[in-house]
């Protein structure tokens, strides 16, 4: 077969065997070596000019050894990271369905509008005239979080999910140390299916963890609640919807319970996306709530961060928020940054969560995302995430088992591993067959209240063909793994760039850094 | 809505499907009485125009770093970062990927924390790093929690010359899980007895070098007293450049190194996000808070990265887990080792060199001043000086006049005597003619 210009344009062969290639690559799928192994200590990307004659003032601390540290020219620094990100799958590449984790479309305005000089050009410590339009920017983004959520004030600095549950937990706590409770008052319930930040946070601040058990239907008894409940009840740390994909219908009741038991009651925000604008967790009896704009309002996960997690609180706890925080004056906003200046404003704040005031370049971006979305834009996000979910429910439940019965979810589905029962396939193996079939897995194994868990949060962004190839998937798998196709899981993935990874052996001696090779000594004659 | 792929047939279809009549059917669980029936007070949809034309507003309402001769640190600092590191950065594979929990298609993701992991092992003269801490405040936070773990002990001695936004987030960790804090008054002139301070209790100390006021701190005394009684030492910087040109901590003696990493690839950005490092000594790693990636193979027997040690962590051990961090700073992450690997060995070197320059150059003039005494001796890009009045006042009028002269004391240390003490950071974005404003300015304004 000849093109056009008359040269040929078919294969010469029919072979279809893999030959394997001489590099070691495969085409697009390229071997990227670390840079300590492609880097030298000479090479530099950055022209810097040499500095001015001048005495050093380093006394003896100049630094004498070698530090270790390899460069590559520009060229080859952008080809090393083009090749890393080729080797990654982002949200950008495919449905990512990873429950609890909210992996929707980051939309481009919110880099463009976080990189305007005016708001990552400046520095947390300038002088306050000189910042106010970034205040402005923070009071503004903590006014939409205090109306989403119908609450009274919101702690903005925390940095992450994990770190927002401790500032809400230190809250409680200093208002039980203003109550003069804090001798007796230090049991925190968390149910089974919370988080392990939850127990984790509520152990870090020395409150002793006591475990809710989930009833049959997936969510938390009221009646368990108020019998737990005592006067040694510090909080109770409840995620709604929780991570079963349900909502706790007898929220109300629950946080009646430990009202009346004289403690707090601490929301887990992680899946607010369900319930934007559906409803507000100050009508249901919420104390504090984290916010993961990472989740809900759509700042990038980028790999494992930067997170930001502002921390909304009802009356009782507001005056016990931390520093900073800004009020409105006549001349401004003014950021007030420390207790003293705190208590002169009749506020009580319980300490500081991080140096300078938190996650800006996070603040700029959800508050794009809220702009663009508006009060009823983000109502139908709720609404679709939560369509999206149980259209992936009602099409997969006569295949996949669901724990809890074939009835409505929030925003995420849960199965479990019941239908895998005697088919050799794990619910780690469903996972790796997805990824050949160019899927993220779901949440695996997680929340621990089920056995085999698949945890499956398509989010709002994905179209109706998108869900139908997704579900079409799914039952193709889920077909061959109860037909006893079992080599298409154990072995997979096939077609990622790295086979099953060896984690064991990771663990069991761990290498963290890359070290020298060693000469090979040449074995004695 | 742009965002928002699903038509109305699409929703109604879906509903069919699904078997239910209207959505709110599968909203059933929420009480019927908090099922909010209107739409909250809050703008509607708008463009992205719109919207580029509110924040831009906001935007434009602030002074910025690179419009100005500028000189503000205290803990953040005003780098020239390579126009590559943003783009790489942003491309779609890293920016919306999330924690690698999928490694055979995260190797990108694993790859580049296992560099960056060596790359401050490196720097910072330890053994291992973990895979970044939210900022360098709150790894110090951690790092006192750590030591406790270590040594069974739970007294926290913490420096004078600690940045006081540190020192009371360890106070606040501590207050709430009831351990002892012990902090030296703000030292000026690094004349602090640290060593005298140190007994059978004390967990760790926590020193800072540069300190908060610029200057130089020696750590191998302390680090030696610690190592008598028991303790451990935690050594922390804010201006990781300062890395390139002086003795690492490890290297006297550190068992625990926590910084912050803004300066390398990272913008001001009004405080956040910023990445926080964090390195320790072999023996100690199953105490220590964060991810960390390790190498391994695959099925094949290909050299690959996995999370690992993860039995440290919360989503394993839950309330037993040596910390309840989640999230690192993955992205920030990202973009300092891609700023290193730029600068290699000898760009650090470089570019440290011209920052000290810099700051001596500044220090020599402002010593020529009347009425201006430049207080440290040693010192890598960041000076501090005490004037005739009111630093604060003076920073306000200078910031009237364009110039953002540094950070009044005062600010940091409210009531504490230090009305007069301005900190002063000089790095490589500042020019001579930066320095003669700045000098003129000080001159004609006291």
């Amino acid at each position: 077969m000849l093109n056009r210009q008359g040269r040929p344009t078919a294969p010469g062969s029919d072979s279809t065997v893999i030959h394997k290639t001489f590099t070691g690559n495969r085409a697009l799928q390229q071997i990227e070596p670390l840079i300590f192994e492609i880097g030298s200590m000479d090479q530099t990307g950055v022209d810097i000019d040499a500095p001015a004659p001048h005495h050093k003032k380093l006394g003896a601390f100049e630094r004498k050894a070698p530090i270790g540290l390899p460069g590559l020219s520009e060229p080859e620094t952008m080809r090393h990271y083009v090749r890393l990100s080729q080797k990654n799958y982002g949200i950008d590449s495919g449905l990512f369905p990873l429950g609890s984790c909210t992996m929707k479309h980051n939309p481009r305005l919110n880099e463009k509008m976080a990189r305007l000089p005016g708001f990552s050009d400046v520095h947390p410590l300038q002088p306050q005239s000189t910042v106010q339009g970034a205040l402005e920017l923070i009071d503004t983004l903590a006014h939409w979080l205090v109306t989403l959520t119908g609450m009274d004030a919101v702690a903005m600095s925390p940095k992450a999910g994990a770190h927002g549950e401790l500032c809400g937990l230190m809250a409680i706590k200093a208002a039980i140390i203003a109550r003069g409770e804090e001798a007796t008052r230090k049991v925190v319930l968390v149910p089974d299916s919370a988080h392990g930040t939850n127990p984790a946070t509520a152990a870090l601040i020395h409150f002793d963890v006591r475990s809710v058990p989930v009833r049959e239907d997936g969510t938390v008894d009221p009646q368990v609640v108020a019998e737990l409940a005592g006067p040694d009840t510090a909080a109770i740390m409840l995620t709604n919807p929780n991570t079963c994909g349900l909502f706790e219908k007898d929220v109300v009741a629950i946080a009646d319970a430990v009202h009346k038991a004289g403690g707090y009651f601490y929301a887990d925000g992680a899946n607010f996306n369900a319930i934007v604008g559906k409803a507000r967790p100050g009508d249901l009896g919420v104390d504090a709530m984290h916010i993961n704009l990472h989740k809900t309002f759509s700042t990038p996960h980028g790999g494992g961060g930067p997170g930001s997690g502002p921390v909304v609180l009802s009356e009782r706890l507001a005056p016990f928020a931390p520093v900073p925080f800004i009020r409105k004056t006549d001349a401004g906003l003014q950021l007030v940054e420390d207790e003293a200046e705190a208590k002169k404003h009749g506020a009580h704040p319980f300490g500081r969560m991080t140096a300078f005031h938190g996650q800006m370049g996070m603040y700029v971006r959800a508050l794009s995302y809220m702009l663009s979305h508006g009060a009823d834009g983000m109502k139908q996000a709720s609404e679709d995430a939560v369509l999206n979910a149980n259209y992936v429910r009602a099409c997969l439940a006569d295949l996949m088992s669901l724990p809890f019965g074939n009835k409505p979810c929030m925003h995420e589905v849960l199965f479990d591993d019941t239908w895998l029962k005697d088919t050799g396939v794990s619910t780690l193996d469903f996972a790796k067959a997805m990824i050949d079939e160019g899927y993220h897995p779901m949440t695996m194994y997680f929340p621990l209240v089920v056995h085999g868990a698949m945890l499956i949060e398509p989010t709002e962004s994905e179209s109706r063909a998108s869900l139908d190839l997704f579900i079409a998937t799914l039952r193709d798998l889920a077909i061959a793994a109860k037909r006893g196709d079992t080599d298409r899981f154990t072995g997979a993935p096939y077609h990622a760039p790295m086979r099953r990874l060896d984690e064991t052996r990771a663990a069991r001696s761990p290498v963290l850094k890359w070290l020298p090779p060693q000469p090979i000594l040449e074995a004695a004659e | 809505m742009r965002y928002l792929p699903l038509s109305a047939d699409d929703r109604s279809d879906m509903l069919a499907r699904i078997g239910v009549d209207h959505i709110d059917k599968l909203f059933a669980d929420i009480p019927r009485d908090k099922l909010l029936d209107k739409v909250l007070p809050l703008p509607l949809a708008k463009g992205e125009l719109e919207v580029e034309r509110i924040l831009g507003k906001m935007a434009a309402r602030n002074k910025t770093a690179s419009t100005t001769p500028f000189f503000v640190g205290a803990g953040a600092y005003k780098h020239h970062v390579p126009a590559t590191v943003d783009h790489l950065i942003q491309r779609s594979e890293f920016l919306t990927s999330y924690t690698p929990y999928q490694p055979e298609i995260a190797q990108g993701t694993l790859q580049y924390l296992f560099e960056f992991q060596t790359q401050v092992a490196a720097l910072t003269g330890m053994d291992v790093a973990n895979a970044s801490m939210y900022d360098g405040s709150t790894g110090t936070g951690e790092a006192v929690l750590m030591a406790h773990r270590i040594t069974k002990r739970n007294k926290a001695i913490l420096s004078g010359g600690l940045h006081p936004h540190y020192a009371e987030v360890v106070r606040t960790l501590s207050k709430m899980s009831n351990a002892d804090v012990v902090t030296l008054k703000p030292d000026l002139r690094a004349k602090e007895n640290l060593i005298a301070s140190i007994d059978e209790e004390t967990s760790c100390v926590v020193v800072q070098s540069p300190d908060v006021f610029g200057t130089l701190r020696d750590l191998k005394p302390i680090a030696d007293a610690c190592h008598a009684k028991g303790a451990l030492l935690i050594a922390v910087f804010t201006e990781v450049v300062s890395l390139g040109l002086v003795t690492s901590p490890g290297e006297q003696g550190a068992d625990i190194v926590v910084g912050e990493g803004q300066s390398i690839g990272n913008g001001l950005n009004f405080g956040g996000p910023y990445v926080g490092l964090f390195a320790t000594k072999t023996q100690y790693i199953r105490n220590m808070p964060g991810r960390l990636c390790g190498e391994t193979v695959d099925a094949e027997g290909k050299r690959g990265f996995v999370l690992t040690l993860s039995t440290r962590e919360q989503h394993i051990r839950r309330e037993k887990a040596t910390s309840n961090i989640c999230t690192n700073s993955g992205l920030c992450t990202l973009a300092f080792t891609i700023h290193m690997t730029l600068l290699g060995e000898k760009g650090l070197r470089a570019l440290a060199e011209v920052n000290h320059a810099n700051a001596v150059m500044l220090a020599e003039q402002l010593a020529k001043l009347p009425h201006v005494e430049v207080v440290n001796e040693h010192f890598f890009n960041e000076i501090s000086i005490r004037v005739k009045g009111d630093a604060t006042k003076l920073v306000d009028r200078l910031a009237h006049h364009g110039i953002m002269a540094g950070v009044p004391a005062a600010r940091l240390f409210p009531d504490q005597g230090l009305e007069d003490v301005l900190i002063i950071a000089n790095t490589e974005v500042n020019t001579n003619e930066d320095r003669a404003a700045l000098v003129a300015a000080l001159k004609e304004a006291m």
